[in-house]
């Protein structure tokens, strides 16, 4: 069974040395030319903005309330699967299990779109 | 796609001239901002690079062929967890974006890099969603089994029309392309993630984003194309020769090239979308449809083993579906603050005040009737000249002032003409009749 993950440890493995390889060798081949405004934060030639973006900066909140939402519902996408393989043998209990699954899940799809936690002002 | 020569110089019809991007990539200076976070902005395009690679090897590209006296599928792992492990890579492929973003340690990456992960995760759900209509029917996840389960009951495509569509819309927003490549949207966010990197680690997220689209694109053909199946009816000719040896391959690789070509067809073809535009078609469209389909091929599925006819069953669930939408009305809505009147200022932003007046325009001579004398003249003289043209709005113009303009010296005529256009471009430009 887990014999048939060996390709994909291989792959693995070869991926990363190759992806390591290029990424390290790159600045050993091409020029080095020093420039101090070369290596500033690129924001069409105006000056960097003072407060450091990474660490101190703020992020608007739309993107953690998108993350929480994944999680949610990829979540229930996962429990999906299980159920689509097994649908076969499950027959209409199995229907009915993951009705009521998804009624809770589509309640909450509902609520929330309602409530416009879904709208992208 | 594009309607002048392209790079045409490197090897026959320029069509080395990827190749030698790449290469030239290599040479180029590697920078590494002041700003940077050192060893995640390292990392990020080997963390982009890795997964891309990884998903490729679960696609069976072909049936089983002998190669120097071994017979093995042409399938790099036949592994349980099949579309799975695509779905996973796709999701692993964001951290290296977003950390590629985050660590450059500067705005445009930074922005780049969200919108990417909000846009990758959002289409990801109506995505799994159209895989698991899929799954449904092939009652397996392995991708093989995927691929065999369609030479029985036909491709998917037809068994599950909108399922597909979903699909593609959300392959293309998975792999951040256009029309949903917002995150390097160049003309709000310069270059987007990759703003900061140059040379190989550069060269590292194209890369990634090239064989994610390989990817996608395989796995389309997979699950709903029939795999290395041969495609109309060829399958069937000469005791199924096509589906056998080497053919497989060639199927394959069509169907592959074909959506290849649809994604360089939608980026030549469809302007970028806004991004509100983009979350409201993942989250209140794609995924809402997803669901309703996947809970109508559930049901169909199951009670048909219990002997429910199609038709009964449709008329069930349109019931069901409408008392359903109903009742959605009745949760209420969420109040919205109504704004009036233009906004006098911009809280602590220095704005200009938005209520002032547009003085009225300086009266002067109508550039109209200008015009017509002109036009008069031109059209006097030579019948083919510019005037002629001008004149063409009033066609009885041109006769009645044909003997006054024949007076005319014909020295003067070219410099008439040009005066002419130029008045009259004005006007079209001023929009003053």
């Amino acid at each position: 069974m887990l014999e048939s993950y060996l390709p994909l440890v291989l792959l693995f493995v070869l991926a990363t040395g190759f992806a390591v390889f290029s990424v390290s060798v790159a600045p050993l081949v091409g020029p080095r030319r020093y420039n101090r405004a070369k290596l500033d934060a690129y924001e069409c030639g105006i000056e960097p903005s003072p407060v450091p973006v990474a660490g101190g900066g703020r992020i608007p909140v739309k993107f953690y309330l998108t993350g929480m939402l994944f999680i949610l519902f990829d979540v229930e996408v996962v429990f999906m699967y299980p159920y689509a393989v097994a649908a076969g043998g499950l027959g209409v209990f199995g229907l009915v299990a993951v009705g009521v699954f998804l009624l809770a899940v589509t309640i909450a799809f509902v609520y929330e779109w309602r409530l416009g936690g879904l709208d992208w002002d | 796609m594009q309607n002048r020569p392209g790079p045409n110089r490197a090897g026959p019809f320029g069509i080395l001239q990827s190749v030698g991007d790449a290469l030239k990539l290599a040479f180029k200076e590697d920078i590494r901002p002041a700003l940077a976070d050192k060893w995640v902005y390292f990392l990020a395009p080997i963390v982009a690079a890795i997964p891309a690679f990884l998903a490729f090897a679960v696609i069976p590209i072909g049936g089983e062929v002998s190669i120097f006296g071994h017979t093995t599928a042409l399938q790099l792992a036949d592994v349980p967890a099949g579309v799975l492990v695509v779905l996973a890579c796709a999701s692993v492929g964001v951290y290296g974006i977003l950390l590629g973003g985050w660590a450059s340690g500067s705005p445009y990456p930074l922005l780049g890099a969200l919108r990417s992960a909000a846009q990758v995760i959002s289409y990801e759900i109506a995505m799994g969603l159209a895989i698991v209509t899929v799954v449904l029917y092939s009652g397996s996840l392995y991708t093989s089994q995927i691929v065999a389960a369609q030479a029985e009951q036909g491709w998917f495509v037809f068994l599950l029309p909108v399922p597909f569509l979903i699909y593609v819309i959300s392959m293309v927003g998975e792999t951040n392309r256009a029309p949903f490549d917002l995150p390097e949207a160049e003309s709000e966010l310069v270059g987007g993630f990759h703003t900061e990197y140059s040379s190989l680690k550069f060269a590292m997220f194209f890369l990634a984003e090239y064989v994610n689209m390989t990817t996608v694109s395989a796995l389309a053909t997979t699950m709903f194309l029939g795999g290395w199946h041969a495609p109309f009816g060829l399958g069937s000719v000469a005791d199924g020769m096509f589906n056998t040896g080497w053919w497989p391959l060639l199927w394959f690789l069509l169907k592959t090239f074909a959506f290849l070509f649809l994604f360089i067809w939608l980026r030549a073809a469809l302007p970028r979308f806004r991004y509100d535009q983009f979350m409201h078609l993942g989250w209140k469209v794609l995924v809402p449809v997803a669901l309703l389909w996947f809970v109508l091929v559930a049901a169909i599925r199951a009670l048909s083993s219990e002997g429910v006819t199609t038709t009964q069953f449709m008329i069930a669930f349109a019931i069901t579906l409408v008392v359903l939408v109903a009742a959605t009305f009745l949760i209420p809505d969420r109040r919205v603050e109504e704004e009036t009147g233009p906004r006098l200022s911009g809280g602590n932003f220095p704005v200009p005040p938005l209520d002032l007046e547009v003085p009225e325009r300086p009266k002067r001579r109508p550039a109209a009737t200008q015009t017509r004398e002109r036009a008069a003249i031109g059209a006097g003289t030579s019948a083919l000249g510019a005037g002629a043209a001008l004149a063409d709005d009033e066609p009885t113009g041109g006769d009645d002032t044909e003997g006054t303009a024949a007076d005319r010296p014909d020295a003067g005529q070219s410099g008439v003409d040009t005066r002419d256009r130029a008045s009259s471009a004005k006007e079209d430009g001023n929009g003053t009749v």
